[in-house]
């Protein structure tokens, strides 16, 4: 071999070990999105934790919103989303909801969120119930599961990160893709009905 | 629990291991002998010098076997080919007065009804199948989810489970006993552990087991037990699980009706006694990862109550 | 050598050498360097899936065990299985292919140097992609099969099948690149003399090879496309609720898939002919029979695939009509056995490590073919399909049918490659482990099938009396790990203490054994002509023909039938193109697993690199 090719083979051999390193520190690094994790080892929600507010009026200087780190989690995940579809049939919210679109319950495709659309707001609302039909879960529904359940309602209104918006649904094809679905930041609204 | 291809309990299974019998044995000696030819063909002794006109008569003598080598194989496979069509025939036979049954599979446990044409007398339980000696079964599979395969190796050959569509087994088992059966297409997460035990039993005993199948569940009998059945009903659990006889009557989870006889938990993950329910009720993704039942934080007082019912129900 | 052959070598070396550098290390078109990478990256993701493979056979030791949960065990398998079937099997073939088809044929190159190259690169980066979605934890989770519902977006979340998905069209676009370069390269650049009917069955392999990745490749392109559409855009084409069908994806998957186990077998047969007829030291009997064998194969095996959906409640009718072509297919194959084993005997057989692997095919691959003639009949299928007697099945006519016959090759070609012999006495101990390894390792497999043990389990329950022969096989998959690394071991230790090979080593008849080893990268000074299938065992020695340009890059084209020289064809100079085009088509299909956007935006580079790549040359004369 001339010393130019083997020049060559040395730096072709230095362009791999570099790949090599990059991939090992991939694999520490890891991707979170796509962790499938069974079950949370949060502590369960004491009632001074459920501090949601549901409207945006307030008295004073107004407060920034609480963020719930751990329910945040399940917003950028794969899985919880999917899971979150799931249950979204088995505790029957298309009954009301119908697949986002709603019929006797308010659609949760839309932006108009009458208790608030943040996915602790969310949480809150079916953990607690709301006036007018919108029974309280908690108790039924394990928490995990409703931040689950809320991080899917999220999707429906175009608002999950790009990367775990779900895809095609199998069954009857009630709506689009959530990854087609036009994204609409929530705004609370005052409308009774 | 018996579960080998070669120990048939049924007419299907029988007329699967005579295919095996029939194409097993002849293909040892084929092997056998295909060896010995290369053996031979390497450590022949040769002489040292071939003449032109010996060579070309030993290709020609060749050619010729190369001939016959083909007639029998196509011989070999015509006759595998009619034994396990004929056989296949007996596997799929009908009978007119088969008991009806129908399994949904779903990711990861079996739905089974018992079906009849009065809809009051129909059965529904999960993760067991009883059926009656000497007389056809047929079963009617659906799928809830994904593909899945129903596959009782002592029975019969396995059948897919797929959304969509409605395919069948039939089962004529001909051996009282317990057998093994399981999923056998890759499913998912807990495909290892999709359990469906099976047991042959006499004509008399699977009525009678049907018509216990039939009533509501028993009532609580124990202070305990009847706290446990109100965590049930007031908790998660009734979200999910149905049993007949209280106000629990969701579908999306295996009927509970009368878990306390069933074999094992979870469609095969756990032995079904009351330490491993305990456990289970406290952590079911320990044993089953990935699984649908979500742990249902429950408090180690309304643990104890709930087997304490749960144990009753049988 | 005269002094003025000198000089033309030294003219050729000038004419045929790649630019410097790391650059030139990139823009290479030289088959045989393309080729090497080929076999390097091949073996490389064989011992990285074959590592996965250790690693599930240790979890699969004992009873209940821990060592892999649910999750990682799924990707293992799945990892295991895709990275064997698409990124080590094929491509290591048409590796083989790419670097001794030209030499066999006794040209200067392949007929399209180019296109060869960017199959290269669309591969290594098709590979990469994959590997760095199993260290993110995104490797793909539904087994090499994927079947829907199961890898739809309902129950495969996030982009794990996607990523697969992608993969599966890196590799398919590769493969399709060689295969249209081994079949031009058979039809135009044969040796003049090189009749159809001499024409070594190596070659007449690839070709039957290439031509059945044409029809085959697509099935599974076309499926992986309805796939992602599915997932992306949601589309209906396997969702039963909305007229799709699951069983759509499984006869579009195995139209491809079974034809692909094919795809991997024939040119092992190929290399066992070679192997054979030098070792023997007699041409092969019954050459046309070989031919049309290797024919029937390629034909027939596009006419099984439902043989692997007898279980999904189709017409028994029609699963019968599979079962007689499952059958059939027996047939040439036994003919190809018997014609192998009447050259031995008519021969004269002296050992040497090639023959040894060749020995170890005829003891595997059997037991693979009987146990598949078993698989083909519906009921026996409907007991062992999905279990691990399946399992057993395909490992033995994959391993004996064409890992066996590779490693053959490699001890037979590596003087080829690489101017030195690998070790003799390591490679016996190299057999010995590996047969005994592959034997221990599934030879149980087909019992526990029996014993009731489906596939693609993460752990089996104690108690059922599976406990012997799943650590039986654990054992025996370490043994094949050792086996696996005394060939590595061999071939760095023989790369720099090897003996050194002359031409021909072996004496072996074919053309790649008329120039030097390693070949120069110009192949052969002068086109060699043929007049017989063994042209260096005639009694009369080569004649060459001589007129071909040392001072610009030229090859001979010849008559498809006959072989007479028709044209001399300008071949292309090394060029960055293909590696860029590869960065650009990689670049897509990346993009388009997050986001459809990508095929037309990045279209745009893809169109320039390849505009630049095809723009064609004035100063190169068209074909005189």
């Amino acid at each position: 071999m001339s010393s130019r090719s083997r020049r060559a083979e040395r730096s072709a051999r230095g362009i791999t070990a570099l790949v090599a390193a990059a991939l090992l520190a991939l694999l520490v690094a890891a991707c979170e999105r796509e962790h499938r994790e069974y079950e949370s080892k949060a502590p369960p929600p004491t009632p001074a934790n459920e501090a949601v507010r549901v409207g945006d009026l307030q008295p004073g200087k107004p407060q920034p919103p609480r963020m719930d780190p751990h329910g945040r989690s399940f917003e950028g995940n794969a899985w919880h989303v999917n899971q979150g579809a799931r249950l979204y049939k088995w505790f029957n919210c298309t009954g009301c909801h119908a697949a986002g679109g709603g019929s006797i319950g308010p659609a949760l495709m839309d932006a108009d969120w009458r208790y608030g659309g943040s996915i602790e707001q969310i949480h809150a609302s079916i953990a607690q119930g709301r006036p007018n039909g919108m029974p309280s879960f908690r108790g039924k529904i394990p928490d995990d599961q409703i931040w689950e359940i809320a991080a899917y309602v999220r999707t429906l209104s175009g608002n999950a990160p790009k990367y775990v918006e779900g895809g095609g649904r199998q069954g009857m094809a009630v709506a689009p893709p959530t990854s087609r679905l036009p994204k609409l930041e929530p705004k609370t609204t005052e409308s009774s009905q | 629990m018996s579960q080998q291809v070669l120990a048939p309990a049924a007419d299907q299974a029988q007329a699967i291991a005579t295919v095996w019998q029939t194409m097993f044995w002849p293909n040892v000696v084929i092997y056998m002998a295909m060896l010995a030819a290369l053996a031979w063909a390497l450590w022949r002794r040769r002489a040292v010098v071939a003449d032109a006109a010996v060579q070309a008569r030993q290709e020609r003598n060749w050619v010729r076997a190369l001939v016959a080598w083909i007639v029998f194989i196509a011989l070999v496979l015509t006759a595998y080919t009619a034994v396990s069509f004929v056989q296949d025939r007996h596997r799929l036979a009908h009978a007119p007065d088969a008991l009806r049954v129908r399994i949904t599979a779903n990711q990861w446990w079996w739905q089974v009804d018992y079906l009849d044409p009065d809809p009051s007398r129909q059965v529904g339980t999960a993760n067991e199948l009883h059926l009656p000696l000497g007389r056809m079964t047929r079963i009617d599979l659906l799928s809830g989810d994904v593909i899945h395969s129903l596959w009782i190796p002592a029975l019969n050959g396995k059948e897919d489970l797929i959304p969509g569509r409605s395919t069948q087994l039939a089962l004529t088992p001909r051996a009282i006993g317990h057998y093994r059966g399981e999923c056998a297409e890759f499913c998912g997460l807990q495909h290892a552990h999709m359990l469906l035990p099976v047991t042959v039993e006499s004509p008399a005993a699977f009525a009678a087991w049907l018509d216990a199948r039939r009533a509501p569940a028993a009532t609580p009998a124990s202070p305990s037990a009847v706290r446990g059945q109100q965590v049930f009903e007031s908790g998660t659990c009734a979200m999910c699980h149905a049993i007949a006889g209280t106000s629990a009557d969701s579908h999306a989870g295996p009927d509970l009706t009368h878990i306390a006889s069933r074999p094992m938990l979870a469609a095969g993950a756990l032995p079904n006694d009351r330490a491993h329910l305990a456990a289970w009720l406290v952590d079911p993704q320990a044993f089953k990862p990935g699984t649908k039942m979500p742990n249902p934080r429950l408090q180690p007082q309304e643990v104890s109550d709930l087997v304490d019912y749960l144990e009753g129900l049988r | 050598m005269s002094a003025r052959d000198a000089n033309v070598e030294a003219q050729l070396a000038r004419t045929w050498a790649d630019k410097p550098g790391l650059v030139g290390w990139l823009s290479t078109t030289d088959h045989k360097r393309v080729g090497r990478r080929y076999l390097v990256t091949a073996i490389v993701f064989f011992a990285l899936a074959g590592l996965m493979a250790l690693v599930m056979r240790t979890q699969l030791a004992l009873p209940d065990n821990h060592l892999l949960g649910p999750d990682r065990y799924n990707q293992f398998f799945s990892m295991h299985g895709s990275v064997m079937m698409f990124l080590f099997a094929v491509p290591v073939m048409t590796a083989m292919g790419a670097y001794l088809v030209p030499l066999m044929l006794g040209a200067r190159a392949s007929s399209f140097p180019r296109l060869n190259a960017f199959g290269y690169w669309i591969y290594l980066f098709g590979g990469l992609t994959i590997f760095v979605a199993f260290a993110l934890d995104a490797g793909p989770e539904t087994g090499w099969t994927a079947y829907v519902p199961l890898s739809s977006s309902d129950f495969s979340a996030g982009h794990r099948t996607d990523i697969w998905s992608q993969m599966v069209n890196f590799t398919e676009v590769s493969a399709l690149c060689v295969a249209a370069q081994v079949v031009t390269s058979f039809m135009v650049t044969r040796a003049p003399g090189m009749r159809l009917d001499r024409i070594p069955l190596f070659v007449w392999a690839q070709v039957v090879t290439a031509f059945m990745m044409m029809f085959a490749m697509p099935s599974v392109m076309l499926a992986s496309q309805a796939l992602q559409s599915d997932r992306q855009f949601g589309t209906h084409f396997f969702n039963p609720g909305e007229g799709g069908d699951p069983l759509l994806w499984q006869h579009l998957f195995w139209f491809f898939g079974h034809p692909e186990v094919y795809i991997i077998f024939i040119p092992a047969l190929g290399m066992i002919s070679s192997i054979v007829q030098t070792f023997a030291r007699r041409r092969i009997f019954g050459h046309t029979a070989m031919v049309v064998a290797m024919l029937a194969i390629g034909f027939l095996s596009f006419g099984l695939w439902v043989h692997h959906m007898f279980a999904t409640g189709l017409p028994p009718l029609g699963n019968s009509f599979y079962t007689i072509a499952s059958m059939l297919i027996a047939i040439p194959s036994g003919v190809q056995i018997f014609c192998w084993i009447a050259t031995l005997w008519l021969g004269r057989p002296r050992f040497a490590t090639p023959l040894l692997f060749v020995l170890g095919f005829f003891a595997l691959f059997v037991i693979g073919g009987l146990s598949g003639v078993m698989l083909a009949s519906v009921p026996l299928d409907t007991q062992v399909h999905d279990s691990y007697f399946v399992v057993a099945h395909f490992h033995y006519v994959l391993i004996g049918g064409a890992v066996f016959p590779l490693i053959g090759g490699f001890y037979y070609w590596f003087p080829k490659f690489t101017g030195r012999l690998l070790s003799e006495g390591m490679g016996k101990l190299n057999f010995w482990l590996l047969f005994a390894g592959v034997n221990l390792t599934f030879f149980p497999m087909h019992w526990l099938g029996l014993a009731g043990m489906q596939r693609r389990i993460y752990t089996w329950p104690a108690g059922l009396g599976w406990e012997w022969a799943n650590m039986a096989a654990t054992v025996g998959s370490y043994i094949v790990g050792i086996g696996v690394l005394l060939f590595v071991a061999n071939v760095v230790w023989s790369l720099r203490r090897g003996q050194v090979a002359g031409d021909n080593p072996w004496d072996a008849p074919e053309l790649e054994w008329a120039t030097s080893s390693p070949p120069p990268p110009w192949n052969f000074t002068e086109a060699p002509v043929v007049r017989s299938l063994t042209p260096l065992w005639s009694d009369t020695p080569i004649e060459w023909l001589r007129g071909l340009k040392s001072d610009k890059r030229e090859m001979l084209l010849t008559s498809i039938a006959e072989a007479r020289p028709t044209a001399r064809w300008g071949c292309p100079d090394p060029s960055i193109w293909p590696f860029l085009s590869a960065l650009t088509l990689t670049l897509q299909f990346i993009w388009t697993i997050f986001d459809p956007w990508g095929w037309v935006w990045a279209s745009i580079p893809m169109a320039v690199a390849m505009t630049i790549w095809f723009w064609p040359k004035k100063s190169e004369p068209s074909m005189e």
